[in-house]
């Protein structure tokens, strides 16, 4: 079955089994290994994409549900709030091992273009479906915090 | 040693399939003359489904809970200010249009999925009552949703979400019985008066 969608501006279409999960898609067929397999069952977080500017696991999404949607991968984010969370991140060496830094580059950066100051309990509320095996919690809460201050100028 | 004959077995699973009986019709309630008493042993039939995990679980006071252990939903999640998560992760963060049978790691066979999904709104939250309060909140229409009994049976019987748990996708226990016989056993107990458990 061909599904077509829009990945990183570009449209794609793909001839698989509209069952396949999205990130399966997305690494084995795109080539776009950048979104991570954690758990496979919406747990950890490592997979998070936005499909249509809002977070989603891709880890169990079937690529059925994204035909004819906007899929932004971690190649493709961009704006304002992207660029002020990788900078924060960078600034702060927020990625130990770097496994679920794209997982959470992706979440972070759809609560900042939601709400724009986030408080701890925002950041914790929104956040709480990212793990990190590194445990750079704190660091994580306050480079979203950094990437705010930026974000106000 | 005499062997049970496979097909008479098989005659018993298909005559007394398991759907019904866990959950008893309207008639076998006919034996109850007094019909107020009639009306309350019908609802704490309903009180099967309405008491199950499956339906629960998205009617909490606080956040989800999921499982038939109702454990507080994993990861961490809030109910938030429109009953669908908090800004940055939201319901559909994970749960899509319908069930998604997942690879099969880490126990969960399945991430459950309808659309809509949400929480049932704080005002309906029944977790925690006993059968007779949510008897009465559910004829409450403060606390209902603003639902006649009509209005009511209609949700029992015909709803999506409602009709989900029975549909619970793979690892799920489904609600007893089925959402057409839970929708029969609400027109039984309007009909004979809608009366509570004590």
């Amino acid at each position: 079955m061909t599904i077509s969608f829009t990945v990183n501006g570009e449209e794609r279409s793909v001839d698989v089994d509209p069952d396949t999960p999205l990130l399966w898609v997305l690494r084995d067929e795109l080539r776009l290994t950048g979104t991570k397999f954690g758990c496979g069952i919406a747990q950890c977080g490592a997979c998070t994409v936005h499909l249509d500017g809002s977070p989603r696991r891709s880890c169990v999404t079937p690529v059925s549900m994204v035909e004819g949607s906007d899929i932004t991968t971690i190649e493709g984010l961009s704006g304002p709030e992207a660029e002020a969370v990788q900078a924060a991140w960078r600034a702060l060496d927020v990625p130990q091992c770097g496994y679920c830094q794209s997982g959470q580059v992706m979440s972070a950066t759809a609560l900042l273009q939601q709400v724009s100051s986030p408080s701890d309990e925002d950041i914790d509320n929104a956040m709480a479906g990212n793990i990190c095996r590194c445990a750079t919690y704190v660091r994580i809460r306050q480079a979203i915090h950094d990437a705010a201050k930026t974000l106000e100028g | 040693m005499k062997r049970f004959p496979l097909s008479l077995a098989l005659a018993t699973v298909l005559a007394f399939p398991a759907m019904a009986q866990d959950l008893r019709a309207p008639a076998d309630f006919d034996s109850i003359e007094d019909q107020t008493e009639r009306s309350a042993a019908i609802f704490e039939e309903m009180g099967k489904v309405l008491t199950h995990p499956r339906c629960l679980n998205c009617h909490p006071k606080g956040g989800p809970t999921q499982g038939d252990d109702m454990q507080p939903h994993e990861p961490p999640v809030v109910r938030g200010d429109a009953d669908f998560g908090a800004p940055g992760m939201t319901c559909n963060t994970c749960h899509g249009a319908e069930n998604f049978e997942t690879t099969g790691v880490g126990g969960i066979e399945s991430i459950p999925g309808h659309e809509p999904w949400s929480l049932a709104p704080v005002e309906m939250a029944w977790a925690g009552l006993g059968l007779g309060e949510i008897c009465e909140q559910l004829k409450d229409p403060e606390r209902n949703g603003d639902r006649s009994l009509e209005e009511l049976h209609e949700h029992m019987a015909e709803d999506g979400l409602v009709g989900w748990g029975w549909e619970p996708g793979e690892g799920r226990t489904p609600a007893p019985g089925s959402q057409e016989l839970f929708g029969q056993l609400t027109q039984a107990w309007i009909d004979t008066g809608a009366a509570c458990p004590g």
